[in-house]
């Protein structure tokens, strides 16, 4: 009985099926289809379904190798044991003594950070190491509206700028930045280090071409990690280098599919200081069809008449610069960071550099802070020169009186670095720890005497191998940041402690043991 | 720009007309007030018993010379002749304004304390809509996407050369935009681009006031009108309510703009370690349990930046499969070789683990040099927790690193506010890195790395983010520090405490009334993120829209930030809140629920009948049993006046 229950439960539900079945539409074509196809043929439906399911599988399986050729088959036990044995090394390995000698000499600021700093241990010393060129941190009308947004925004815009992070301060900063650079938009972002490791990959995709200075910062080495471009470099500021890898680009892609090409370079670089020559790029870029992606971290705010960067000081049209990167953290004395441009490369940034999207807004105090800061320099292009008045004071006490060190930096550069004069490491056969020691040391000498300056951070950029023949040892240097915050008088002082602290380092006995220079 | 209109054009504070509208003449005076209270607090502990402590005005009217003189540096231009005005309408104005950044408390009895209720963490029930609506949304994107190619394919060859430009070889160069990448930015975001980066101005507190823009090319531009819209803010991560202008916070960072100025304008390692900073980090490493920490002035980069720090070639990243894109970033930059695991499934991490530790490094089988898995703490597009006692059980088997990235959770889960290891009862020295962001519940800016003084060591050294990187500002260290010590009750005891215990109670209600309602939500229960699913991709806008004319704003997402078919809408509750803006939200819900047809859920998930009187929750199984319910599920579709009834109550049981 159960049988014959089964049995007609069975018709029922195969009839139930095939009414269903009838009811889809289209079901009749594919009756149809299959009759036809049949034709007392059973050998030819069956290689057709067999083609079909072959078609569906082949569809469904993923486009890529799966197999495992190298995979060891081990039994649950087996990999008990390895389990067991397996020890990790350390999460971080333990900082060298030398490194730890290093972290307890990082100067801890109490209260503002100005011309004349106090430090945690009570002494006061002139700070020639933050990058506060016009003492915009100590303005009090700045300040005034910095507490002012405080009271009408809070601190933090609690999201990321495509959900509700955006406020109307920071509209107004993306404004005055583009109309004071004079790009067509221009777009904020939260951090300064961050901004040009985010806009290369956002732009710079699998199989574009990216060439790029070999002296580049440390940020832009992210960026084109990130990025997947293919990577060529050209020698520092080397123009006729460019122009060689820039057609060699050119040529290798004739008949190919047209691919983005681009330059990216500083123009005040990080690690030496010097400046670039934004007219010969501008040439060459346009001659190759390539984009410019300039990052002015460290000239914004500092080049040109009104501080606006390179572009004005070298009279290039912002314009023909298709990406102007920038910080607004440092002499401006605010945080973030900014990319300007035409309307496109900013709204693309918008929805695709992830440090835009995957990170809250910039505090509202400080894009007041930035907007405050420019429009200052606008208005007031003197400060520019009050700063640059003291740059020549402070080489002059350094770079031609100096035995032992050169000053590889622009002369409108506040930031200046110096580095140890070839023919010294030659003769001394100094190697780059060597240098390093030898700068810390002047570094030290200098806080001893009242003078707080700093050393180039070179270990990131050394340490950053995984970018195929890029890499770069940047060579050890010293950092003085001047500022206008000190009297003339004060700059030489600084600049004849320093100088003196630097001879006392280079002829202490225990550093001379290999001869003194040659010049 | 993307307007034709720029309403900063002038270079003044775009702010200053507001402001007049907003703070009329007597911001002295209250900001004299504020000092006063916050001091008045401090003295009288007993005060804060009451309803919002914050809120409450006492006439503080006669201290405010003595305090003022004594401690404030805003005392030399305040004019003694406003001190013996009666509260005026002003003063209520100022009330008002308070109230839109953190609202009252109603009842006392409006508070729950998040904490973990023992047993396993159970990964949260996923409710699934009708087919219907499935396949309407495939169908959806089918029409967008056929759509959005006819488009381009005419347009490109008839349409406005400019507004194509950027697709084509143009004058020589290759096209900025790939084509196929920018598709759905063009063709499908662009639609209902008005519901994303709205701008805003003021705080972005219980309220959030939006700047109305509307277009008529279709979202390419904006037009602003030049009026404001107030709406009830769903969406900043302002979990515990510190985004405020005024009260201790304010005035600790006004004061420290004051002294300190506003930057330290230098990295970490040069002159960027201000006495403040390492006091901040002492005070996070204390809070979160570890011994040591370091601060950065952005979240983003401190995922991007400490992994390269912590991994290198030859070691082993295994990421949950929905980890946040600065953690993926990171992971890339480090060079380790990077695996991904089912999202907070415990079963397909241990089976990745083996298979990682019995082969070995690909074709040489050399053993990894170390495994570092990543999680983190509080998911923000699903809501759900990690499973942290779940995943300590295979550390401590298979010997691996743990990263906790505590963004969205640090400061919203835990009795005390300390995050997963805090809301689990976990001992923090379990967990390697705890990483945790402070733009959220603190209401600043930035991250941190919480780990042994060895590990912390090592990354300052190592972590290019703090030798190169901009250190964080004084003013957002402050509000930090300062947030900080409210919620650990050093500062103004006791409103921490309620700010945690008052996020915890909106969340549980919230959810449950949606639950009863018939929504399908994501996540653990004591999430204070909420996400309900609307699938359809024209329901985003539309439910945005329909919200936003209820004076609601919220956060609506799809594809790519979610997978294909599960848009969503996504609540973010704040301490800030309270229950009458949660009823407001579940009466906004009800309303464009029926409208969009948004009431899909079948009941597995929650949203049940009460259960009938003597019956308990944990009888529940014993219950149905009897009764022939197992399995049995009504599908949700309670009364508004129901659900508002039996809320509070409700939403501090087990949730079902």
């Amino acid at each position: 009985m159960d049988l014959q229950e089964a049995q007609a439960h069975l018709a029922n539900l195969l009839r139930v099926a095939s009414d269903a079945f009838h009811k889809v539409p289209g079901s009749a074509v594919l009756v149809r289809y299959i009759r036809s196809s049949y034709q007392n043929d059973p050998v030819r439906s069956a290689i057709e379904l067999v083609l079909f399911i072959f078609f569906i599988r082949y569809l469904l399986s993923p486009s890529y190798s799966t197999s495992k050729e190298n995979y060891v088959k081990l039994t649950e036990e087996e990999i008990d044991e390895l389990v067991d044995e397996w020890t990790p090394e350390p999460l971080v390995a333990a900082p060298t003594p030398q490194e730890e000698a290093e972290l307890e000499k990082i100067p801890v600021i109490a209260g503002p950070t100005g011309p004349k700093s106090k430090l945690a241990n009570g002494k006061t010393v002139t700070n020639l190491a933050s990058y506060n060129f016009y003492n915009f941190n100590a303005n009090e009308q700045i300040k005034d509206k910095a507490i002012q947004a405080l009271r009408t925004y809070g601190v933090g815009p609690c999201g990321p700028p495509q959900f509700y992070g955006t406020q109307d301060v920071h509209m107004k900063t993306e404004a005055d930045i583009a109309s004071y650079l004079g790009t067509e938009g221009c777009i904020v972002y939260a951090h300064a280090f961050s901004t040009i490791s985010s806009v290369i990959p956002s732009f710079c995709k699998r199989g574009d071409i990216i060439v790029a200075d070999r002296g580049v910062n440390y940020s832009i080495r992210r960026g084109l990690e990130i990025s997947r471009s293919s990577v060529k470099w050209y020698n520092h500021n080397d123009f006729e280098d460019l122009e060689q890898v820039m057609r060699k680009v050119v040529k290798e892609q004739a008949g190919k599919k047209l691919t983005r090409r681009f330059i990216v370079t500083e123009a005040l670089f990080e690690t030496t200081g010097d400046i670039n020559d934004l007219p010969k790029l501008i040439e060459l870029k346009e001659k190759y069809k390539f984009r410019l992606m300039l990052d002015e971290t460290w000239s914004f705010g500092v080049l040109g008449r009104t501080g606006r960067g390179l572009t004005e000081a070298q009279n290039v049209d912002p314009s023909q610069v298709d990406m102007i990167v920038g910080s607004l953290a440092g002499p401006l004395c605010a945080g973030g960071g900014f990319c300007a441009g035409a309307k496109e490369v900013v709204e693309h940034q918008r929805v695709s550099s992830t440090a835009y999207t995957f990170s809250a807004a910039l505090p509202a105090m400080l894009a007041v802070t930035a907007s405050e800061c420019i429009n200052l320099l606008q208005s007031n292009p003197e400060i520019l020169q009050q700063c640059r008045d003291n740059i020549r004071l402070m080489r002059a006490q350094l770079d031609p009186r100096s035995d032992w060190v050169v000053c590889t930096s622009d002369p409108e550069n506040p930031i200046m670095i110096l580095i140890i004069k070839p023919d010294v490491v030659h003769a001394r056969r100094l190697t780059v720890e060597d240098q390093e020691r030898l700068l810390q040391e002047c570094v030290d000498e200098a806080l001893a005497n009242g003078v707080l300056i700093t050393k180039l951070k070179t270990a990131p950029i050394a340490k950053h191998t995984s970018l195929k023949d890029g890499s770069y040892v940047p060579t050890p240097a010293l950092k003085v940041c001047v500022t206008s915050g000190l009297s003339k008088k004060d700059v030489e002082k600084a600049g004849v402690t320093i100088r003196h602290a630097i001879t006392k380092v280079m002829t202490r006995k225990t550093n001379n043991k290999l001869g003194v220079p040659t010049a | 720009m993307p307007r034709k209109f720029n309403p900063f054009s002038t270079s003044t504070m775009p702010q200053t007309e507001r402001l007049g509208e907003r703070r009329p003449s007597q911001s002295k005076n209250r900001l004299a007030g504020l000092f006063t209270k916050s001091k008045e607090q401090l003295q009288n502990p007993q005060r804060l018993q009451g309803p919002s402590p914050q809120m409450s005005s006492p006439s503080p009217l006669p201290t405010i010379s003595l305090s003022t003189a004594a401690g404030g540096e805003l005392d030399t231009d305040e004019s003694p002749t406003t001190l013996f005005e009666p509260p005026s309408a002003d003063e209520a104005q100022a009330q008002k304004r308070r109230d839109a950044q953190f609202g009252p408390l109603l009842d006392r009895n409006h508070l729950y304390v998040s904490a973990h209720q023992g047993g396993k963490l159970l990964p949260p029930i996923e409710d699934e809509p009708p087919y219907y609506y499935v396949l309407t949304t495939y169908i959806s994107y089918l029409v967008l996407i056929f759509l959005g190619h006819a488009r381009d394919f005419f347009g490109k060859r008839f349409g406005d050369k400019k507004s194509y430009q950027s697709l084509k070889v143009h004058n020589g160069y290759a096209p900025l935009n790939d084509d196929f990448d920018n598709f759905y930015v063009r063709r499908l975001k662009r639609r209902l681009d008005d519901c994303f980066a709205r701008p805003t101005t003021g705080v972005p507190g219980r309220y959030i006031t939006l700047i109305d823009r509307d277009s008529n090319d279709y979202n390419r531009t904006y037009r602003y009108t030049g009026t404001y819209t107030e709406t009830l803010n769903m969406s900043s991560y302002n979990y515990l309510g510190f985004a405020q202008s005024e009260g201790p916070c304010a005035d600790a960072v006004e004061d420290c703009v004051r002294k300190t100025g506003l930057s330290l304008a230098s990295p970490r390692a040069d002159t960027g370690t201000s006495e403040l900073a390492l006091e901040v980090e002492r005070e996070v490493a204390k809070f979160v349990g570890k011994p040591a920490a370091m601060v950065f002035s952005m979240g983003f980069v401190t995922n991007a930046g400490t992994f390269p720090a912590l991994v290198s070639r030859g070691d082993l990243i295994i990421s949950d499969e929905l980890n946040h894109a600065s953690i993926r970033i990171g992971a890339r930059l480090s060079g380790a070789v990077i695996r991904s695991f089912k999202h907070n499934n415990m079963e397909d991490l241990e089976r990745k683990l083996r298979e990682a530790i019995s082969q070995g490094q690909p074709r040489t089988h050399r053993p990894w040099k170390k495994i570092l898995v990543a999680v983190e703490g509080l998911y923000s597009m699903e809501g759900t927790m990690v499973d942290l006692p779940g995943v300590l059980e295979l550390k401590r088997k298979y010997k691996f690193y743990l990263y906790i990235d505590e963004a969205h959770s640090i400061g919203a889960l835990g009795p005390r506010g300390r995050g997963v290891c805090d809301y689990f009862g976990i001992d923090p020295s379990e967990v390697d890195i705890l990483m945790g962001t402070l733009t959220k519940s603190f209401g600043a800016n930035g991250g941190y790395i919480a780990a042994d003084k060895s590990i912390i060591d090592g990354l300052r050294i190592s972590n290019a983010a703090s030798l190169l990187g901009e250190s964080p500002t004084p003013s957002v260290l402050m509000q930090i520090l300062s947030s900080l010590r409210l919620i650990t009750g050093e500062l103004c005891p006791g409103q921490g405490e309620e700010r945690l215990q008052r996020l915890a109670f909106n969340s549980r209600y919230l959810r449950l009334g949606l639950k009863r309602l018939g929504f399908i939500t994501y996540g653990h229960d004591d999430s204070p993120i909420i996400p309900v699913v609307l699938y359809n991709p024209g329901k985003m806008s539309a439910f945005s829209h329909e919200m936003l004319k209820r004076k609601i704003s919220v956060v609506v997402v799809g594809y790519p930030a979610t997978p294909l078919i599960s848009s969503r809408a996504r609540f973010c509750i704040s301490a800030a809140h309270n229950k009458d803006d949660m009823d407001r939200v579940l009466a906004a819900c009800d309303e464009v629920g029926d409208i969009l047809q948004l009431k899909y859920s079948t009941g597995i998930a929650g949203g049940q009948d009460p259960l009938p009187e003597g019956v308990t929750p944990e009888m529940e199984a014993e219950w149905r049993k009897a009764n022939g319910l197992e399995g049995v599920y009504k599908p949700p579709r309670w009364k508004l006046t129901d659900v508002l009834a039996r809320g509070v109550q409700d939403a501090k049981e087990p949730l079902r």
